[in-house]
Order: structure tokens, then sequence, then C-alpha cells
């Protein structure tokens, strides 16, 4: 390679390549070669390809690319000039590629995407739904070059922006415009990176260092593996742009232990970048030194918070240190020089910024959170990888038009944002635009990226322990707060899960969890109750599920009560074989499970090939052995046995009628035959809650010979019992006949809402006990 | 690489210049480390002695470090190290089972090595490969899409096999 002397090299080489071997139109077979499709096979299907181009004589380019993102589907293959997108390429089918689309101009039918098998196929990349409203910028080279080559990357325009920065801009205007960009710091916080660079540029010291934070932890995130598997050279412009404008001479990229592909990635990159003098000493002959070492973490979440980052950096134990000194500050960074470290992401998005202009990156996205974000869709969803779309996109486009929707068509429960450190979302929310204010605005945080989607079998108890032991695992340990808070937390939820929950657990992790935030020194623990939090306000229902009754709907935590319906079972008796406890025994025509040695372990619940072993709640046993009810009609009988004063409320038209306390007991009555109604609220001058008048009041009034011209203030009656509408059906009746009342006030806080009286509650519960005893009977 | 030929210096790179000694030979301590576990598979005491004395660094500040970090043992480990992913997108998809095969086919728990070195069964954060959750790596290949039990003997006769 020919080292680059100065910016017209540069620019020469560009325009040859893009002229002569890289010129548009040429024939191209783009494979995806990232972990995932190489795990399918990509590298036999490129091989294959290039032995059958080989054999045929033509003149096909076979480029093994980063990551595509419909990982799902690997391997991938790009078609060009054709435009043609394949997916599920076995390395059998080289031959119809070569001879089919490049002989005859045709897609491989089989090969094409469809959305399901009645669909018809998709022959072009931009018709894949997948693909059709993502925008990559962060991303852009991703799967469309060579990693491995950094004239591919120069060919695409890259180094163009540190051409343009080197040659008209100095290091203010660049900060200037990274500031007027409005990019926020894709790692998870959203901190403005221009912010942040001209902090550490404002730090008066010599030496300044550049990190980059690829200590990618959180499980279900992989945007950072990508750019550094796919597209590293982004990556190195990003840092070395921020170098210029710090200063700085030295770079690090913190590259997690597990990733040992971008590791040798990154590698290659630097020493093809050094020797076209694109980094090192005098690059392109302007006199700036820079270079880049990379270092390899050793297996510690906690080191992707900046403050431990720099100590793992140092050669210490991964311990975070306590802020101020910022890391922008002196005495702060890696050996106390300042140091301003980003995300990969976020460098990545940088080169494209200096490139096209601050304004260009602000029309894209939302207000607060302008350009694009990467997301890892994985979980419950048909098409799971890496996608990058606009900020403000909603979280259902993502899922339902992205995704592609769940799988087996189940219901969609929730999406979990941002890693270990975020929350759940539920439904309600899905149509929530995607960006940082708004994530955190219902408990969750953008993160890094990761999205994972769950649906209706998903225990969201399960989620939040699932979080919890990571985190707890993950806990430094240096502080008392995250170490001993999220230990005595799992402890909790590990309780619950486990069928022996008790009341007063969930507050208790509710206080827990808000003390663990408030207490820790890092970002760990201060995120890490997040999961646990938004798991009990989205889904409490869930909890006081496992908690009261023992019960868990997805059916994924191991208890409940095991019966076996017999109307279902077809005699197999691979439940009897399943169970290692001998607790399913056989009768002469029925098995059945005795619950004095069930162990809840659920194997006989999973072995049963027609889903006749079924998990329900406790006390519904019981109903149905009593009452021989199915559990749909206990499901029913369970809603109504909740029913609150609200409901009653709700089941008629109900007028609120008022009188003043001043009001004579002449008006009073008159107002009640008008309204035909047998009560009334006296209120005060401010519409404030005094007594009822009911008529019994006129009954007393009329035996007691009290003159109907008297004041209803001035005659004595008994103090008023008010009612909440979240009171229970069944306690307002066990009140009402203990105080010998037919009326009910119903108050929220100072509000009156309306008056129930015990014929109310009769007529509405009436079809409820006539319901009760048909089923019974 | 020998531990007393460790090179402090070229180790570090140029950022050497900027550092002082006891610097230098911590900033080197944790890559000293990873490459001693590549070539002994593990990090037996007498190694972290050898290297204690090279570096200059006391004994108990290199245990330190070393027991901090999650992929530093001290103990030997099996040929192959079977890694059962249990990231979020893999953990909703079911890897929990994968364990548990795993765990029952070898009579091991997760985090030990079969007594005949055959094997370590480990669990791991997330590998980075969610669209094909849920994952397992046996050494560095990665086996994906584990869902039904064709799929999980598979994985289990390729461990078995030497």
């Amino acid at each position: 390679m020919e080292r680059l002397n100065n910016i017209e090299n540069i620019r020469k080489v560009r325009a040859d390549l893009v002229e002569g071997v890289f010129r548009p139109g040429r024939n191209v077979v783009k494979v995806c070669c990232g972990l995932p499709c190489s795990t399918l096979g990509s590298y036999k299907v490129a091989k294959a390809l290039e032995d059958e181009i080989s054999r045929s004589g033509l003149q096909i380019d076979v480029v093994k690319t980063g990551c595509q993102g419909l990982c799902q589907k690997g391997p991938l293959m790009q078609i060009e000039p054709h435009g043609f997108f394949f997916q599920k390429v076995r390395p059998e089918k080289a031959k119809d590629v070569v001879s089919y689309t490049y002989s005859a101009g045709s897609p491989v039918r089989e090969l094409l995407y469809r959305d399901s098998f009645l669909d018809k196929p998709k022959e072009l990349f931009e018709e894949v739904p997948f693909y059709k409203k993502q925008l990559k910028i962060a991303l852009r080279n991703t799967g469309n070059i060579d990693p491995f080559n950094v004239y591919h990357y120069i060919s695409v325009g890259g180094y163009s922006a540190i051409e343009k920065m080197f040659s008209t801009m100095s290091p203010e205007q660049v900060i200037e415009e990274v500031k007027k960009a409005n990019l926020r710091g894709r790692g998870g916080a959203g901190f403005p990176a221009g912010i942040k660079w001209a902090h550490s540029k404002k730090a008066a010291s010599k030496i300044k260092f550049v990190i980059a934070n690829g200590d990618e932890g959180d499980p279900g995130a992989f945007m950072d593996r990508s750019v550094m598997e796919g597209d590293p050279h982004s990556l190195l412009e990003g840092m070395l742009i921020c170098a210029y404008v710090l200063d700085a001479h030295y770079g690090f990229i913190y590259v997690r232990h597990e990733y040992p592909l971008a590791i040798k990635t990154l590698k290659i990159a630097i020493k093809q970048a050094e020797e076209l003098g694109l980094l090192g000493k005098d690059i392109l002959g302007t006199g700036f030194d820079f270079s880049i070492q990379i270092r390899e973490g050793a297996g510690a979440f906690v080191c992707g918070e900046s403050t431990s980052l720099v100590a793992s950096l140092e050669g210490e134990r991964g311990f975070p240190r306590p802020r101020p000194p910022r890391l922008s500050e002196i005495g702060g960074g890696v050996w106390g020089y300042p140091s301003n470290l980003n995300n990969i992401e976020t460098y990545a998005c940088v080169p494209p910024i200096i490139e096209k202009g601050a304004d260009w990156f602000l029309s894209i996205g939302t207000q607060g959170s302008a350009g694009t974000k990467v997301f890892s869709l994985a979980g419950k969803v048909k098409n799971t990888g890496l996608v990058e779309v606009p900020m403000g996109i909603t979280l259902r486009e993502i899922i339902f038009d992205i995704g592609g929707g769940i799988i087996n068509n189940k219901k969609f429960k929730a999406v979990q944002t941002g890693g270990p450190s975020g929350g759940c979302i539920p439904e309600q929310y899905l149509d929530l635009p995607v960006d940082f204010d708004s994530l955190s605005k219902v408990g969750s945080i953008m993160g890094s990226g990761g999205m994972v989607v769950m649906d209706e079998d998903n225990c969201m108890v399960d989620i939040a322990k699932f979080f919890l032991t990571f985190t707890q695992a993950e806990s430094c340990g240096k502080c008392p707060p995250c170490r001993i808070g999220t230990y005595q937390m799992l402890q909790l939820l590990e309780k619950i899960t486990s069928g022996k929950g008790e009341e007063g657990d969930i507050e208790k992790l509710e206080r827990l969890g808000k003390m663990v935030k408030l207490g820790s020194l890092c970002g760990l623990g201060n995120s890490a109750p997040n999961p646990v939090l938004t798991t009990i306000k989205y889904f409490r229902d869930e909890y006081e599920e496992h908690v009261y009754d023992k019960y868990c709907r997805a059916k994924v935590c191991n208890i409940g009560v095991f019966m076996i319906e017999q109307s279902e079972c077809i005699l197999c008796g691979l439940c009897k074989q399943a169970c290692a406890f001998n607790a399913v025994k056989e009768t002469r025509r029925s098995f059945f499970i005795d619950q004095d040695y069930c162990t809840k372990c659920k194997s006989c619940y999973l072995a049963c090939p027609v889903g006749a072993v079924k998990i329900m709640k406790e006390k519904y046993k019981r109903l149905e052995e009593e009452f021989r009810l199915s559990s749909e009609s206990l499901d029913e009988i369970e809603r109504r046995r909740q029913m609150t004063l609200r409901d009653v409320l709700a089941s008629r038209p109900c007028e609120v009628v008022m009188i003043r306390k001043d009001s004579t007991i002449s008006e009073a009555v008159s107002i009640m035959t008008q309204k035909s109604v047998s009560g009334l609220f006296v209120v005060d001058e401010s519409d404030k809650l005094v007594r009822l008048f009911t008529e019994r009041d006129i009954v007393h009034c009329v035996f007691n010979n009290i003159s109907f011209d008297e004041v209803i203030g001035n005659i004595s009656m008994r103090d008023i019992i008010t009612f909440d509408p979240s009171t229970k059906v069944s306690s307002a009746l066990a009140i009402a006949s203990k105080q010998k009342i037919r009326h009910l006030p119903v108050v929220e806080g100072d509000k009156i809402i309306g008056m129930i009286t015990f014929r109310d509650i009769i007529s509405y519960l009436l079809p409820e006990v006539c319901y009760m005893a048909e089923t019974i009977y | 690489m020998k531990i007393e030929e460790i090179d402090i210096d070229e180790q570090i790179g140029e950022v050497g210049n900027l550092l002082n000694r006891q610097e230098k030979r911590k900033g080197v301590l944790i890559h000293a480390l990873q490459q001693t576990q590549e070539d002994l598979g593990f990090l037996p005491e007498d190694a972290l002695k050898r290297l204690s004395k090279t570096l200059g660094i006391p004994l108990v500040e290199i245990y330190s470090v070393a027991s901090f970090y999650k992929m530093f043992h001290f103990k030997p480990r099996g040929r192959k190290v079977v890694r059962v992913c249990l990231g979020t997108a893999c953990y909703v998809r079911g890897s929990k089972k994968v364990l548990a095969e795993l765990e029952n086919t070898f009579n091991i728990k997760s985090g030990d090595t079969t007594e005949d070195l055959a094997m370590t069964l480990e669990t791991v954060g997330c590998v980075g490969c969610c669209g094909l959750a849920p994952v397992t790596t046996i050494n560095e290949e990665v086996r994906g899409e584990l869902v039904g039990g064709r799929k999980i003997e598979g994985l289990i006769s390729s461990i078995r096999e030497d």
C-alpha cells in the first residue's frame, strides 16, 4: 500500500477507485459475513460462489461484507447491479445465482424474501419491509463494503470528512458543527457529544486521550459489534476527528473480549490506515499525529461505565470512581489525563455530520434527538436483526412493520429497551415515538439500543428476575447499596417466583429499588432496579398473582396447581413417565396428579402432547372440585369478585343531587320528589359534603314534630360514612349492613362521585347471583 | 510467550512515553494475564508468581485484578468450553432449557468442568448473536436456534465428539 502524503493524494486515489476497480454498475455479489450469517455458513456460500464464477468465466466480484441486518434469514446476499436481495442462501445455490442472475438477469425465485408462504416474493432489496423504513447513518457502510479492505471504505466516500476537516475547518468549527447537530451519545445516557468534546477541550492539559467504548455488555445489544466488524474505518475516522478537535495524540478502543472478530477486524483496519498514512505520524502530510491502540476487556459488565473503563485501562480492578473529577477534567481520565469517552456508534455518526453538515443531520429525527438510532431487534419478533431508524419512529412501526410482528401470531406483551438498565414498555405505549426523552418519560431508557420483544408466554416477574440476576452478578461490589440492595431485591423476587411471596413483598421491592437507585455510586446501580420498577408499574397484576394466588399466567415460574383435564386427556401416559416423583397416578381409566407428591417441576406439563395438563390457581382448584366449574367461568367469577363501587356506578346513569345546608326541609322534600331520589347530598357554601339527607330523616322530623320550615343544617343527624370508588362491593355491603345505612355516598378525595343505594347494589348483583347459581347447578 | 520475556515497553506501545514505571507495569498486567491464560488454558499459581516477579507487582495485587474479571480462571479448564448464552434475547426464547439439558446430560453444574477435562460448561451474558437466539458457543464456534429436542441432541453430540 502506498502512503498518502497529502490530501490531494487521497482524492486522487478515490477518484481512481470509483472510475476503475469499483466503478458503479459492475457485477458484485455482496455476501453477508457478519457473525450470525457466518454461523449459518456464509463463508461456504462465498467459497462456492467464487469457484462457480471462475468456472463460468464471468467478471463478478464477491465481497464479504459485515452484518446486513436481517440476521434471522441468513446467509444474506445482495446482487448488484440488479439490486436483488437473496436470503437463506445455501452453497448449492451458488450455481443458480451465477447462471440465473448474471447470465439471464432474473432472480433465483426460491431465494427471494417472502413475508409468508402466500405472499408474493420481494425481488429488490428496497422492497423488503425489513429495510423499507430504515435510514442508515451509523451503519451506512456496514453490509456494503469489505471491512478488511480500506480501499472499499475510501471508494464509498470514506475519509472525505477528514479531508474537509483538515483543509477547511478549525477545531472550533468542528465542535460547533457537532454541537449544532445535537449529536447525543449513543451509549445510553444521551449526553450531547459536542458539549462533552468542548468540555474535554477546555481542560488545561497538553496530553489528552480519545477513548472509544466498545464494551458492549448489555445482553441483547450488538450494534457496536456490527460497526467494529463491518465498518471499522468509520470508527477510526470519527476518533480521528475527535482527536483533531482536542489536539489529542493517543486513542484507545476498549473492546470486550467476547468479540474476537471485532478485535481482529479493528487490528487489520488500524494497520491499513497506518500504512496509508491515515493514522500514526504526520497524517496526510498535515503534521498531525494520532495513534490508536486496542485494549481488550476481560469480561466485566461494569467496565462499560466510564470510570470503571478507565480503571480497567490502567490495569486495575474495574471499580467505578466517584465523580467529579469527570473524565474530561484533569485527574479524571486515564492516568489522570483528560480523556474523551464516547460510544462506538457515536463516533461512527461523526464523519457524515462533518461531511454533510449539521443541518442535514438535524433534518432527520425529532427536535430533541436528531439523527438515527441503531436498534438490535430481538426476542419474539419474526424478523430479528439490526435496524437503524430515524428517531421519532413509533415502537409499533419497529416491531410490527420492520420486525414483522410477533412469531406464531401470539399477543404482544411488552418490549424491553435499554438492556438491564432499561425498562419494560407495555402495549399501551406502542405508539410512543422513540427518542431519548420519550423513553425516559415512561420509565425506560434508550440505552445502547437493545430491543427485546416479549409475548404472552413471557412472565414479567421472571424477566425482572432475569435482569436483576445479571446486574446482581455484575455488580462490582464497591458500594453497599448496589452490592447488598440488588442481592436483597433478587432474594425477594426469588421468593415471589417460587410461590413463597407474602403480602408487602411488592411494596418492599419498590422501596428497596428506589433506595438502590438513589444510593449507588455508578450507572450500574443507578439503573439496576429499572426493570423491576417498570414491570411493577405496568404489570403489577402479574406480581400480585404470583404473591396472592401463587400463579404464573405465562406458566414460566414453577408455581400453581397442576391438574389433568380429563376431557382432554388421551391417556398416553407420557406425564406419568415424565414425573420423577411419582406424583402422576394412574387409575383404570384416568390419570391424576397427587398434590402431596407434586413438586411443581413442570415435567408433566411439558411432556403432555395435547396440553391436557393444566396449571391453575390454588383457589380455583378448590372451587373446581366443589362446583365443577370450567376455568373460564372461574376466571369470570374471579373478575366479578374484584368488582368495586366504581363498576356499580358505571352500570347505571347517575346524577349527583345536592342541596345547600341552609335550605329548608320542605325544599329538600320537593327536590327529592322531583328528581325521584331517596337521599340528597347536603353541602356547605364551598360545595363541600357535610352530611346526607334521606327519607329516614323525614320520618325522624315527622316523629319529633320538627317543622318543615326548619333549616336542614339545624336538625341533628348521624355522622356521614363515605366510600372510595375503589372499595370492593363485598366490603361496602358488609359496612352498610353493620352500620344500618341504605345510602352509600361515593367520594373520591373531595369530589362527590355519586350515591349508591342498597337497591342499586342488589340489582347490580342479581344477574351475577343468578349466573353463579346457574353455573353451579 | 514466555512470562520472563515480557517486554513492558513494547506491550504498552507509544503511550509508554507518558507513563512512569509503575503505571507501565500495571498497564500491561491485564494483557499479560490474557496471554498467559491463552498459552496455559488457565492461570496456575506458579505462573502468576513468575508474572509477579517479572512485572514487579505484588502477587496479591495480581490476584486482586485477576479475580475481578470473569475471563480469568484459576482451575484447569476442559478442552471444549461450552458457553450457553443467557442474554435477554436468548433467555426469552428459552435458553434456560438448553442449559438444563446440558447440565443433566453431562451431570455438571454451570461453571464446572467434567472430571476428564473434556468440557467446561459456562453461561455468558451475550455473544451478540441475538438474531439466532437461543445460542450456544463451543469454543469459538457459534450454534444458533437451539429450539427443540433434535437441535439440542445435535449440540450434545458435537460436544461429545473430539
